[in-house]
């Protein structure tokens, strides 16, 4: 039921682990639907230097996760809000129908975690 | 070689027993005739049925005339629940279930609900996933001509007190039927000491092939039936009947009482094995079988973690198991029956199911354990909740 390449970031993931003092943590979905997504970026001149992910969810849903934090490291944050669900999928060789809200959590984990950044650094420059 | 696959999960289906195969086999290729037929090669058709009504009939301790051969599990269910409800449904048009069973019951009474303007309630079950007898009790109406609960439930393994709620019905004047898909090679199945009135079993959960199930009724109860065409199974269901399948049913109920003790014995101390050895090795877990189960049937919930991501990853060792994760369903909601406990959403997300049957072995059992206990590491690693 799934691609090669779901399998292979689900068996393998990429980034995955809490991230030490991260500047921007996007937390979506909850375990009471079936999946929750951390998503922790670090950035340096608005471009995502590390990224790292966590995931209580199914297979789609960490393959998501997984192809998402290659799809947004090196980015600019302007480059990041640019990926859509559609991304996501196209990058893991498609998702099944009934899968399809697994890379829609991936893009708002993207965006939560973009948000919460440019959060913190208006706090810290209006300080 | 491709390593065998060990397989864990008899409550979805089961592999046919060579010797249900070798039955079989005659029916097919040298008695093929239609037991309609006059000649001789449909009356040694019809004499072959009938032996195979009345070997079931002695295991389930009624008369043969009280077997129906079906298409399924599913098919029997539906008859009985059905043709019960449209057939008395002067006398009222309440229907009594319980919110743990089978979408074959549950899915045939909402559509009665639905379409035919019966009403129905749902049984609670306590957090043991066993149905509350005082509710039952309470649920019952002037209007309840029928009950139905199952024997044994297919995700926990829980058995639930069908003598008793067949004696409550009894009293009340209102008939009984049990699905006892999960019972069929674990439990006692006859009819007199379960007070029930009618049975559903399904061929594929006991080592005989898919598509044969067994509906039992008691004689003096006439559902409506779900066809309309020539007299087979006494009219109550139409179709020529399937004789290769009826032999290979038969033969799998005979060889699954002949050897009850046996495999009984044996499966469950693969059960205690596989029990013992997740409770030791991994923590966080969360047991949703009860102690009063049948013998194969083990669920555990695994904190921090999705059920199909463990499925998945089980599978890559050659490990087959199920889950009650909603993600496998393609419905959003997990397992109903889970949830039925009181069990947090959370948890039944994380439901695994391990079915065990005659056929496993302890080095199965063993290599399960530990292969368990890696996928469970390696997944907590990547959840936002590592326990």
């Amino acid at each position: 039921m799934y691609s090669d390449k779901v399998m292979e970031h689900f068996r393998n993931p990429h980034n995955y682990g809490k991230m030490e003092n991260p500047d921007g943590v996007g937390r979506v979905g909850n375990p009471q639907c079936g999946d929750e997504m951390v998503i922790y970026i670090k950035v340096e001149n608005d471009v995502i230097v590390d990224v790292k992910f966590e995931t209580f969810g199914c297979v789609a849903a960490i393959a998501s996760s997984s192809i998402t934090t290659d799809l947004i490291k090196g980015k600019t944050i302007d480059e990041a809000l640019k990926i859509t669900n559609k991304d996501v999928v196209n990058q893991l060789g498609g998702l099944p129908a009934i899968k399809t809200h697994c890379s829609v959590l991936a893009e708002d984990g993207i965006k939560a975690a973009i948000d919460d950044y440019l959060k913190k650094k208006k706090e810290k420059e209006q300080n | 070689m491709k390593k065998k696959f060990i397989y864990l999960d008899n409550n979805a289906t089961t592999k046919v027993d060579d010797r249900v195969v070798s039955e079989m086999q005659r029916y097919f290729t040298e008695v093929y005739g239609n037991p309609s037929s006059l000649y001789d090669l449909g009356q040694e058709a019809r004499k072959a049925i009938e032996n195979a009504r009345e070997r079931v009939a002695k295991i389930l301790n009624c008369n043969p005339s009280e077997i129906y051969f079906t298409g399924s599990g599913t098919e029997s269910d539906n008859l009985a629940i059905k043709g019960v409800a449209r057939r008395y449904q002067k006398k009222g048009k309440h229907i009594i279930t319980s919110a743990i069973e089978h979408h074959a019951v549950l899915h045939t009474v909402e559509y009665l609900g639905k379409k035919e303007g019966f009403e129905y309630s749902l049984v609670k079950v306590n957090n043991d996933g066993i149905v509350d007898l005082d509710h039952l009790k309470s649920l019952i109406r002037d209007d309840t001509t029928l009950i139905s609960i199952m024997y044994a439930n297919n995700e926990t393994g829980a058995i639930q007190p069908i003598e008793e709620i067949g004696k409550i019905a009894k009293e009340r004047g209102i008939y009984f039927h049990t699905d006892a898909v999960q019972a069929a090679g674990k439990l006692s199945l006859d009819v007199k000491k379960l007070n029930v009135d009618m049975m559903s079993l399904s061929g594929h959960k006991f080592h005989a092939p898919k598509g044969v199930g067994i509906l039992y009724k008691r004689n003096g109860i006439n559902p409506i039936p779900l066809f309309h065409g020539g007299h087979h199974e006494k009219n109550l269901r139409p179709s020529t009947e399937n004789v290769p399948y009826i032999m290979g049913i038969a033969k799998a109920l005979e060889i699954a009482y002949d050897e009850f003790e046996e495999h009984k014995e044996k499966i469950y101390k693969l059960k205690m094995m596989l029990k013992e050895g997740i409770e030791k090795n991994i923590e966080g877990i969360v047991l949703n079988t009860p102690e009063n189960s049948v013998f194969n049937t083990l669920n555990y919930s695994f904190k921090g973690i999705e059920g199909e991501s463990i499925l998945f990853s089980l599978n890559d060792f050659g490990i087959g198991v199920s889950t009650g994760s909603a993600c496998t369903s393609g419905s959003l909601e997990p397992s109903h029956v889970i949830m039925a406990m009181g069990r947090d959403h959370a948890i039944c997300h994380s439901s695994i199911r391990f079915s065990l049957s005659k056929y496993n072995t302890e080095d199965e059992i063993r290599y399960t354990i530990e292969k368990l206990k890696e996928v469970i590491d390696r997944i907590r690693r990547i959840s936002p909740y590592k326990q």
